[in-house]
Parts: structure tokens; C-alpha cells; sequence
């Protein structure tokens, strides 16, 4: 048996969901062998060559992979992938972009966003935003899986010696081009990505008073999130919401502040390890799933919480 | 030029799903079901495409049981032309609804498909990609703004961190983000004339596809329940707690 698995990076950089892959890769067994597709990302390749458990690392160097085009990149990953006994991404927006195309180009279902290997070919995934947990079977030659980063301990980056083979395979479909990206300048840590998330709900009242929330999420090096309720009032920006059709998060701390807890929202959210409520309805139901509660004006507590951390 | 959006029948977001006893799934008997939230999302953006002469036909297709066709009476009435349904009472994967999906797109010639990015219910993101790939289209996924000039389109994505913008050539799969737009509410009279506007039914073995599976779902369980932590008095005391006691601060 032997893995692939398809490193996220940005020609410069190995993202840390990397190790969280291989660390899945690993629980199935087997040799794991790293897949870098880009252009000049030789840096990356020798980080992946780092990985503790990683036997070697595949560099696909071509402009065509440059930009993780997956109309480019999914036909590289099908034509290696195919001696494979599994292949494994993070299910980051890369990995969420490609792997259901190399699936298809294999003809075989992939399993989506795991969060715990029982077996070579036994895996568990939410679904319903998290509210069920399927144990799904994978009878395919090649099992293509992505991996929910939170689900798996991320393993050493450094400890492996991994030989670096170069792959000559160069596919450019010629469908699609990049145009541009615009990466948010913010010095707040991406929401998904965040140890610590400090969102708000309708009790904010206002878009001005995330103010509040943006001051304590600071100090904490948080990022800020918000509720349904607080996005389709106006408050803030859609790409702020938690919830079952917005961000899915699972950090350490989790500080919900003015929000009731609707079931959309708990969906986004339950998996964090702390859960902090701040609301001055003692009834609401954000309380049945809080570890700490403290019932409050936020506009009180919030300022105070923000000196004393 | 035709644009084929494909939506799909789920539970409705608000309601608090149960896993049934036997752990066979979710129980779903007498639960409120809804067109997908990014499906709603498909189909206000084929309908802005039209009303910006963009798009000259809207085709809304569902795969799923007989009574998909209230979703499919929902598109109509926000503006759809016409409707397809293929008829399946079996829980199909992304795999399987993607190849039916082809079948539809070989038979329609779109120029554009849009699809939800994913499905509230099986949250697996995969049949637009997969679509693309049996199609051999470009897909633009996740898409925050879709703009159509001549023969290609270019296509926002919403990224981790951030925002990509790509050109496709047409045809070519767009799946749809929350901030694509807001979609509408239908009308009384256009819910009236969209009982009025066709809707052909189909089936899998009309259209000549295998929906054979390699995936098997074992069991579907609850998740690990969250009990209620304590109340605590002040800031001060929670602050204490978070540094001394949950060590995440």
C-alpha cells in the first residue's frame, strides 16, 4: 500500500494542512509519498522532504501548475495517482477544487472531509454540517480522500530525509487561465484557520459595535466570525458567517458574543474544544453548549474581557 | 446562450436533524424539505444572467425522488424556463448525479451549468468538479462573481484567505458561494404561471447511465453530544478559568 498525498502550498511555502494530511496518511499505513505541483516551488519540496514519515517527494516544476489550475493539475494527479492505493489532500479550497476531478477521471466516489481512518478503507466524515457522523466503506482500486485538518494532530515537519524525484508529466488543458488573487491584508488569522475565534451575533445591534469584537480579537490574535442572524441583518460581511452555509470552524477557543446558538450556527461551530457564551439572556440555547457561560451585557463584559486577557 | 442550473431537494437548514435508531441515517419522515440553500444561490444568478441578456434560457434540472419536482416548481417561479427532472429514488452519490448530470449537459449543449458548491445534507462537495472533469469543462468553484464576455467567462472564487479570479473558456461549470448574491423570493402570480411552464421527467436508465457506487455507508451515528459547562459570575472569574483551568488563553 502505498499513499499519495498532494501537498498544499504557494510555490514558496508548505501550508501547515500538509502535515495534518500526512498525518491521516500515516493512520491508513502504508509508504506515503508527497506530491509537490508547481512552478519554482523548490523550497516547498524540500520542506516536504522534511516531513517526519515521508518515504518521497514527487515535484511536478511547470507553469501550467503554477496557479493550481485544476483543470491542469487533476489530470497530473490521476496519471500518477492511478498506481496508487489511496490518494489523500487537505480539504482546503485547493484540495476541495481538485481532488473530486481526479476522482471522476478515475471513475471512482471520492470521500469527502474525513475526520477519523477506522480502517485502509473504512473512514468517518460529518455530514450535515456535523449534526450526523457516517462511516463510510470505500470498495475503489484508488480511495480518494480529503482530510478535515481538524481531525488529525499535524506530525513533525522536520525528522524525514525523503529522496526528491522530479516528474516530467506537463498538462495544460488549455480551459482555463489565472486572472488575479486578492489575499486578504489583515493581520487577523483566516476564520477556518484560527485557534481562537471570537464571533458575534443580533446582540451586537450594530456593524459598528464589531468594533468591541475586533479589539478583544486582537489582543487574543483571534479571528472574528458572526452569526447568520448578524450577517443577514447587515452587520457585517457574508464571508464573516459561521454556521451550516457558512464557515465550518473548530478552533481551541471559541467566544460566542450576543449570539442565541440557532442550530445553523451551532453546526458551524460545536466541534471547538472551549466554547465561551457572553449573552444576558440566560435562556439561550448557546448556553446548553457552552463550557463557560457568563450572563451579561456584552457591551460591558466585552470591554472588561478585553483588559483583562 | 443556455444556461443549465442543477438543484438539489435537502432537509431544510433549520431543522435539527436526528440520526434514526437503527443508525441506518437521518431520520427524515415529516421534516420540512427545501431547495439547497447554494442551489437558491444557482438560480437567482441564471436569473440575473438573464435579465442581463445574457442568458437567453434557463434550464433547472434536479436528480432525485418525484418530489424534487416542488424544487423544481420553485426554480420555474423565480425564473427558470423549463424543467428536468431525473427520477431516482435511490440516494445516489456525487459520482453518480455527476454522470447523470453529463447525460443532461450532452443533451442540452449549455453554455454555462451553474450548481450549488455543495449540498447541506451529504456536505460533500464534489459534483460540479466532477461534472467538469467528465465534461471536460473549466470549473470556476466557489464563485463570488461570475461575469460572461463573448466565449469565456472569468469567475471570483472565494479562497482560503482570500479571493482568486480565473477565465474559462465556455462552456464551463460554475459552482455557486454564499456571497454570489442574494437570491429572491418568488412571487405569488410566478408561482401561479410556473405550474404552467414544463417539466419533463426522465430517468437513469433513459439516459443510459450506471449510478453504481463504490462508496458504502456503514452507519450514521449522532455526534459526540456537548454537555453545558458552568455559569460564571464575572469577566474576572471566566478570564481565571480560561487561563487556569481550559489553558486555551
Amino acid at each position: 500500500m502505498t499513499i499519495l498525498v498532494i501537498a498544499e502550498h504557494d510555490n514558496k511555502v508548505l501550508a501547515p494542512a500538509t502535515l495534518n494530511t500526512v498525518a491521516a496518511a500515516a493512520k491508513i499505513g502504508g509508504d506515503i509519498h508527497v506530491l509537490v505541483a508547481g512552478q519554482g516551488a523548490g523550497a516547498v519540496a524540500e520542506a516536504a522532504a522534511k516531513i517526519a514519515g515521508v518515504a518521497k517527494v514527487l515535484v511536478a516544476d511547470n507553469a501550467a501548475y503554477a496557479h493550481q489550475l485544476p483543470e491542469n493539475v487533476a489530470p497530473l494527479v490521476a496519471e500518477l495517482g492511478a498506481g496508487y492505493s489511496h490518494i489523500v489532500a487537505a480539504a482546503t479550497s485547493n484540495g476541495k477544487n481538485i481532488l473530486p476531478r481526479v476522482a471522476a477521471q478515475l471513475d471512482v466516489d471520492q470521500i469527502s472531509e474525513i475526520i477519523s481512518v477506522e480502517s485502509a478503507d473504512t473512514f468517518k466524515r460529518p455530514i450535515y454540517a456535523g449534526n450526523a457522523i457516517a462511516t463510510v466503506q470505500s470498495t475503489a482500486a484508488v480511495k480518494v480522500i480529503t482530510v478535515r485538518a481538524t481531525g488529525f494532530d499535524p506530525v513533525a515537519a522536520e525528522g524525514g530525509s525523503a529522496a526528491v524525484e522530479a516528474v516530467a508529466a506537463a498538462h495544460d488543458a488549455g480551459k482555463s487561465s489565472f486572472v488575479g488573487e486578492e489575499l486578504a491584508k489583515s493581520d487577523r488569522p483566516e476564520l477556518t484557520a484560527a485557534k481562537i475565534v471570537v464571533s458575534g451575533g443580533r446582540g451586537m445591534q450594530n456593524g459598528d459595535n464589531f468594533k468591541h469584537l475586533y479589539a478583544l480579537a486582537d489582543k487574543l490574535g483571534a479571528a472574528v466570525g458572526a452569526s447568520r442572524a448578524a450577517v443577514d441583518a447587515g452587520f457585517v460581511p457574508n464571508d464573516m458567517q459561521v454556521g451550516q452555509t457558512g464557515k465550518i470552524v473548530a478552533p481551541q477557543l471559541y467566544i460566542a458574543v450576543g449570539i442565541s446558538g440557532a442550530i445553523q450556527h451551532l453546526a458551524g461551530m460545536k466541534d471547538s474544544k472551549v466554547i465561551v457564551a457572553i449573552n444576558k439572556d440566560e435562556e439561550a440555547p448557546i448556553f446548553q453548549v457552552a463550557d463557560y457561560g457568563l450572563v451579561a451585557d456584552l457591551f460591558e463584559a466585552v470591554p472588561e474581557l478585553e483588559k483583562l486577557v | 446562450m443556455k444556461v443549465l442550473v442543477a438543484v438539489k431537494r435537502v432537509v431544510d437548514y433549520n431543522v435539527k436533524v436526528r440520526v434514526k435508531a437503527d443508525n441506518s441515517g437521518v431520520d427524515l419522515a415529516n421534516v420540512k424539505m427545501s431547495m439547497n440553500p447554494f442551489c437558491e444561490i444557482a438560480v437567482e444568478e441564471a436569473v440575473r444572467l438573464k435579465e442581463k441578456g445574457v442568458a437567453t434560457e434557463i434550464v433547472v434540472v434536479s436528480i432525485g425522488p418525484s418530489t424534487a419536482q416542488e424544487q423544481l416548481r420553485t426554480a420555474l417561479a423565480l425564473g427558470a424556463d423549463r424543467a428536468i427532472l431525473v427520477e431516482s429514488a435511490e440516494d445516489l452519490t456525487s459520482l453518480a448525479v455527476a454522470k447523470l448530470l453529463k447525460a443532461v449537459v450532452d443533451k442540452e449543449q449549455p453554455s454555462l451549468v451553474i450548481l450549488g458548491k455543495q449540498a447541506i445534507d451529504s456536505d460533500n462537495n464534489q459534483t460540479g468538479q466532477m461534472l467538469a472533469a467528465l465534461s471536460g469543462y473549466g470549473q470556476g468553484t466557489f464563485a463570488s462573481k461570475v461575469e460572461v464576455s463573448g466565449d469565456s467567462v472569468a469567475v471570483t472564487r472565494e479562497i482560503d484567505g482570500g479571493a482568486q479570479t480565473v477565465s474559462l473558456k465556455l462552456p464551463a461549470i460554475i459552482t455557486t458561494d454564499l456571497r454570489l448574491n442574494e437570491p429572491r423570493y418568488a412571487s405569488l402570480p410566478n408561482i401561479m404561471k410556473a405550474k404552467k411552464k414544463p417539466l419533463e421527467v426522465l430517468t437513469p436508465d433513459a439516459l443510459g447511465v450506471s449510478t453504481a457506487s463504490t462508496n458504502k455507508t456503514l452507519k450514521v451515528e449522532a455526534p459526540a453530544a456537548r454537555s453545558a459547562g458552568i455559569k460564571v459570575k464575572s469577566v474576572a472569574e471566566l478570564v481565571e478559568k480560561l487561563k487556569n483551568e481550559a489553558k486555551v488563553i
